[in-house]
């Protein structure tokens, strides 16, 4: 009996979509979180592989900061064009307005707050399984997140009463008010995102290839020069070439220093990369090193 | 990275004490998988936790706040690696005597586990329980790591003693397939490199086993297993008859014009198209996830399941299977449970509670319920049929979870005789 030789890749791959059919027949009305970052846009390949010809049968729903950079919201919206596929976008100054978000200052990170909003949304909509893109090796606190995330009706995560996952064989059950966070590339790394962009020729905001952008050296990072972010008295506005190896709120998310203009080259960069992506770009999860753990606690993704 | 890696997921048990944080830290630090902002983190730790100089590389595991105070692990956490051969999931579960359940469920999805010893200690209690549950989750590879070599001298005999003894407690269990390595995970011998001090070893350094042991026949390669996930029917204008069956080719494999059995109905057709994305196959293999059209159209929905004729399954309301509890709330045998089983979700009850196993000993005991961490022999009664093969004959329709009604929970995790 000869098989086919399947890569880590195609392994994933179909692990992935498994994961996504679950969710459709066993949740009675999930959405797919979709932000137009790297992670996201391949999760619409995976969801275009275990769907079509059919529609998806769930939404896709965006929580927007308002701090995204221009070119991410673009391509989130040319993309869920492209597919004809349902988009609900659901924005923080929303919350604001109401109040369910305090902000200390007007131009404060915004990441942490996602979650007032995205639970808000989560209520509007009834939503009872929520699918998204993030990876166990992002993060010390997502390694010990199943991929079937259990959370309260607050939409709090408890890392110490999580749900045995074992085999293939998730629990999907959820009590009214409850939902599940469900993470079909919980397996995947870094280098896996970008094999796949590459193999899959996937169109992505073109900021996470090399490009000549004005930053500031501020905190041990480089910060990129926004409507939001300025030059303080005594910084001075550099012209860097840069890429972003993630893309999210602007005023925290750090580009590198690189050459790279197509995905091929960022696989050559990533495989001789000394700083994990989130170490080397986001100052919010430097902050203390519980900050993704205290978070999701919270209701973060 | 070539086009043709592998995965291979593995799993590590052992305590603390024998050094199995410090083997992955070996690992990972030694393929030159740590980041630079990781090792500083773990840097700062060690120095605030007044270490003596060296980085405690056992700090990269310890992911939750509260492990970090504690200073044990306390859940599954899963940590990844590549070659240029392969790329590794590791499954980091904790050794501790209450956290069996941690081990059973991470020991599901692994080709291979590395059993560690301490060359002090010799095989102990625990040793022998993490091998029963290697054996009993049906684990295909097993690796016991000799570590702390360097506290013995580096000498052979002891470690040919611990292998003799080993050798025969797993012959019990029926396992043959094990391979030994003697280590320093502390030193680095025999994990990534050689090392100076092990020149008597005449096998591989643990990674390069990791990078070459066969794993192309872990998947039962001959039974075609094709439980149906997702039934699609677009219903547009361009595909207005389509009508796929999604799902995933748990074992064996498929071609067009193949004659299949619907289980349970028993009815019979032929396989039409094999649908992808990326195009109609000719033929398909497990594990890889697709869309069958039939040549009939036949009433077909989510729990069935696609099989061929010359390799049928079991289907039956009754059967035995080996149970590990999972829950604080202990099994309640008056109580109606829901099985999960493939893509089939039916209420249960237990039978009968055949015996317990003291996975320390393996002695056999009457009980009149089951705790956390239990492992036992159970009769069980479905409401519906399942289609189910023995669990060591195919690992994804030889399995189940028990969830509790109730809660939802996941309480325990069964592997059908």
């Amino acid at each position: 009996m000869s098989n086919q030789p399947f890569t880590h890749l195609d392994v994933l791959e179909s692990e992935s979509i498994h994961i996504m059919r679950e969710v459709a027949a066993e949740c009675k009305n999930p959405a797919l979180l979709f932000s137009g970052g790297k992670d996201s846009i391949v999760m619409l390949r995976l969801a275009e592989k275990a769907f079509r010809p059919a529609r998806f049968p769930f939404p896709l729903v965006h929580i927007d900061t308002e701090h995204n950079f221009p070119e991410v919201i673009a391509c989130r919206d040319k993309l869920a064009s492209d597919l004809g596929e349902r988009l609900i976008v659901r924005s923080l100054d929303g919350s604001i307005k109401k109040g369910t978000i305090v902000l200390k200052n007007a131009d404060q990170g915004r990441n942490a707050f996602q979650s007032v909003t995205l639970l808000e949304t989560i209520a509007e909509f009834g939503f009872d399984a929520c699918i998204g893109g993030a990876r166990r090796d992002e993060e010390k606190a997502r390694a010990k997140e199943r991929i079937f995330s259990f959370r309260d009706e607050f939409g709090q995560w408890d890392p110490k009463n999580q749900r045995p996952e074992l085999w293939d064989t998730y629990n999907t059950r959820v009590h009214a008010g409850e939902n599940i966070r469900v993470f079909p590339i919980s397996n995947w790394t870094e280098m896996d995102i970008w094999e796949y962009i590459a193999r899959e020729k996937l169109y992505i905001p073109d900021i996470y290839y090399a490009h000549e952008r004005e930053v500031i050296r501020r905190d041990n990072g480089i910060l990129p020069v926004s409507h939001l972010v300025q030059p303080r008295p005594g910084e001075t506005v550099e012209k860097m070439m840069v890429r972003f190896r993630t893309v999210g709120d602007m005023t925290c998310t750090c580009p590198v220093e690189s050459h790279a203009r197509n995905a091929q080259e960022i696989i050559e960069e990533t495989a001789i990369t000394r700083i994990t992506e989130r170490g080397a770009t986001r100052m919010d999860d430097q902050t203390s090193e519980a900050s993704m753990e205290l978070r999701k606690k919270e209701g973060y993704f | 990275m070539s086009n043709t890696t592998q995965l291979l997921r593995f799993i590590t048990a052992g305590s603390v004490d024998d050094g199995k944080s410090t083997l992955i830290g070996r690992l990972l630090h030694d393929s030159k998988s740590i980041f630079e902002d990781q090792l500083s983190a773990i840097t700062k730790t060690s120095e605030r936790r007044g270490g003596m100089g060296a980085v405690d590389l056992s700090l990269l595991t310890d992911g939750l706040q509260a492990e970090r105070e504690q200073g044990i692990t306390i859940d599954v956490a899963y940590r990844y690696f590549a070659t240029p051969k392969r790329k590794f999931i590791i499954g980091d579960t904790p050794g501790h005597e209450q956290y069996t359940r941690n081990m059973v469920t991470a020991a599901s999805t692994a080709n291979l586990a590395i059993i560690l010893i301490d060359a002090r200690k010799g095989v102990l209690t625990q040793t022998r329980r993490h091998t029963f549950i290697a054996s009993l989750v049906g684990v295909p590879h097993i690796v016991l790591a000799v570590n702390k070599m360097d506290m013995v001298g580096y000498s052979e005999e002891t470690f040919d003693t611990i292998c003799a003894e080993y050798r025969a407690f797993a012959a019990q269990l029926g396992l043959h397939e094990i391979t030994f390595i003697p280590m320093s995970a502390l030193n680095g011998d025999m994990v990534v490199e050689r090392g100076e001090n092990l020149n008597w070893y005449q096998g591989s350094p643990l990674l390069e086993l990791l990078e070459n042991v066969v794993i192309d026949h872990d998947l039962n390669t001959t039974d075609f297993r094709y439980p149906v996930q997702w039934v699609c029917r677009p219903q547009t204008q361009e595909y207005h008859d389509f009508r796929g069956y999604m799902g995933r080719i748990e074992s064996g494999e498929i071609a067009v014009g193949d004659e299949i059995t619907i289980l349970p109905s028993g009815r019979t057709t032929k396989v039409k198209e094999i649908v992808t994305y990326d195009g109609n196959l000719q033929r398909a293999y497990a594990p890889q996830s697709v869309t069958l059209t039939l040549t009939d159209e036949i009433d077909i929905s989510r729990g069935d399941m696609f099989v061929k004729s010359a390799t049928m399954p079991q289907a039956s309301k009754e059967f035995e299977a080996m149970l590990c509890w999972l829950s604080e709330s202990p099994l309640d045998l008056s109580r109606k449970y829901i099985i999960k089983h493939t893509t089939r979700v039916v209420k249960c009850v237990f039978a009968r509670l055949e015996y317990r196993v003291d996975v320390n000993t393996l002695e056999q005991h009457s009980s009149a319920t089951l705790n956390m961490n239990d492992i036992a022999r159970v009769a069980m009664k479905v409401q519906q049929p399942l289609v189910f093969d023995s669990y060591i004959k195919n690992r994804f329709t030889g399995s189940f979870i028990v969830i509790d009604e109730a809660t939802n929970n996941t309480v325990a995790a069964g592997m059908i005789i």
